[in-house]
């Protein structure tokens, strides 16, 4: 490993480590009560704690942005493919979509939860969110490919379903990966947002619930707990894309080349 | 093999970019439109591979229209590897990837870059993106090779490197090339004949013939064949500019 190369890691984890550490200190010296503001230690033994709870919170929560992602991911490329394929459709469709992205969905949750069972308002909401930016990405992708090569498919009389499969998803592809990046933080977001907006009334059991609860009791340590295991599902959902779009595109895509100097 | 008959092309906006074109494309020969920018010399093109259609005149194509294009620019797919990007054309028409294999390995071949089969264009310099360009437009073996201002993006040395090339590839398949550029000197050195093009609206206003026996190696280059040609096309080219209205 070169110097620059343990620089890039040894800096970023120093600086984690004494902001912990500051944190740990703090806490210590000045008595700060637990309910207040709890150690780090004290998150810590917390999840170990109550990790069997957690845990099945982690899942429900897991599950929902995964489903959600699911659905939105299918759902966005098959409509930007009939899009691409039909104009007038894009036409007809694009304001609902617009106007479902612009509502915050904070703001649609209740509406949702008056309709919906909780756990089914969760997922909606997960959905909406992470829908739109799949859906615009991939339409934009399919809408970008190389005006010279359309030209070329068209000299040798590509059928469109050709043009379709050996042109417009490849250059479809890093759009709708980035897409997918986005989409898959968001659609935590959404599962978020939608279980503290059923709140206690829901019978869900998400992570966002938890936090809901441990306020409700003051358990602090438990409501850490929790939002450390949400940012570490964003992380891990991040990098799981960000892994995904390397393998797919490294080889070829100038987004992943590492330029020399 | 291919005739051009009074061909206009005007474009919806109304500029008519292309009026009373006449044009034979011969068998065997290398033909150039030379002019400057904007005198409808890839319009000409574009309509003769019918990836543009004319609004007045014919194109008759003797037997099957039979064609390979190559772009200003490289053109390539980047997410496939230079072996898909050649068998591209084949693989459109149905042809498999087995089937492929000696057609595609004969056409990375004619421009020598055999062995770079699984390399991505993005690791190919930009002369050698030309190449598979170039091999992919071969590999159909077609009657005709348009060439749009291939080279234009190319330094200077890459680009003589590769009108050499270039020459040894027609001789060698007695290829029908019609190559567009705006530089005299290229047209000139690669030319057995060169068609000069006006603008506003674009046309054929001068022809001049250059002895296809005489061998185009660095003496031709330097002779004073070369040199006399080159002021003849140049004089036929200021003659084109000053003759067309607010040019």
């Amino acid at each position: 490993m070169s110097r620059e190369h343990v620089e890039d890691y040894l800096f970023p984890a120093l600086m984690l480590i004494i902001a912990i550490a500051a944190w740990e200190l703090f806490v210590r010296l000045d008595h700060v009560p637990s309910f207040e503001l709890p150690a780090p230690s004290e998150i810590i033994v917390t999840l170990v704690h109550d990790w069997p709870t957690l845990f099945d919170s982690l899942l429900v929560t897991l599950t929902t942005t995964c489903e959600a992602l699911l659905v939105a991911t299918l759902g966005g490329v098959l409509l930007a493919l009939a899009f691409h394929m039909w104009r007038p459709l894009e036409r007809a469709f694009f304001p609902f979509a617009v106007v479902m992205q612009v509502t915050p969905v904070i703001s649609i949750a209740p509406l949702l939860l008056v309709y919906l069972s909780s756990s089914a308002a969760v997922l909606v909401c997960a959905f909406l969110v992470a829908f739109f930016p799949i859906l615009s990405n991939t339409a934009l992708g399919l809408a970008s490919a190389d005006h010279n090569l359309i030209d070329l498919f068209e000299l040798y009389g590509a059928k469109s379903w050709q043009q379709l499969w050996l042109l417009r998803l490849p250059s479809a592809l890093p759009y709708f990966l980035g897409g997918l990046r986005i989409g898959g933080g968001l659609s935590l977001i959404g599962a978020i947002v939608a279980e503290i907006a059923a709140g206690s009334a829901g019978s869900g059991s998400g992570l966002a619930y938890r936090i809901v609860e441990s306020g409700f009791r003051l358990n602090i340590p438990r409501m850490f707990a929790a939002l450390f295991l949400i940012s570490l599902t964003g992380i891990l959902i991040f990098l799981f894309f960000t892994g995904v779009s390397w393998l797919m595109l490294h080889r070829w895509h100038d987004s992943m080349r590492t330029r020399e100097r | 093999m291919v005739s051009l008959r009074g061909v206009a092309k005007a474009f919806k906006s109304g500029t008519l970019a292309l009026d009373d074109v006449n044009l034979d494309i011969r068998d065997g020969e290398f033909l150039t439109l030379l002019g400057p920018s904007g005198c409808g010399k890839s319009t000409v093109l574009r309509i003769v591979a019918g990836l543009m259609d004319n609004t007045a005149g014919e194109v008759r194509w003797r037997g099957q229209p039979s064609l390979g294009f190559v772009f200003q620019e490289p053109t390539l797919a980047p997410w496939s590897d230079v072996f898909d990007n050649v068998w591209l054309p084949l693989r459109l028409k149905g042809v498999s990837r087995a089937d492929s294999q000696d057609r595609v390995a004969e056409a990375l071949a004619n421009v020598g870059l055999t062995g770079f089969e699984h390399a991505y264009p993005r690791e190919l310099s930009g002369g050698m993106k030309m190449r598979v360009s170039i091999a992919r437009a071969l590999v159909t073996r077609p009657a005709v090779l348009l060439m749009d201002e291939p080279f234009a993006a190319l330094d200077e040395i890459t680009r003589a490197k590769l009108n050499d090339d270039l020459l040894h590839l027609q001789a060698a398949l007695g290829a029908t090339i019609v190559f567009v550029t705006h530089s005299v000197y290229e047209s000139v050195f690669l030319s057995t004949r060169i068609c000069i093009m006006a603008p506003r609206p674009g046309r054929v206003v001068a022809e001049l013939k250059i002895d296809p026996q005489v061998a185009r190696d660095e003496d031709f280059r330097l002779g004073p064949y070369y040199a006399e040609r080159a002021r003849e096309a140049s004089a036929a080219l200021h003659d084109a500019m000053n003759g067309a209205k607010c040019a």
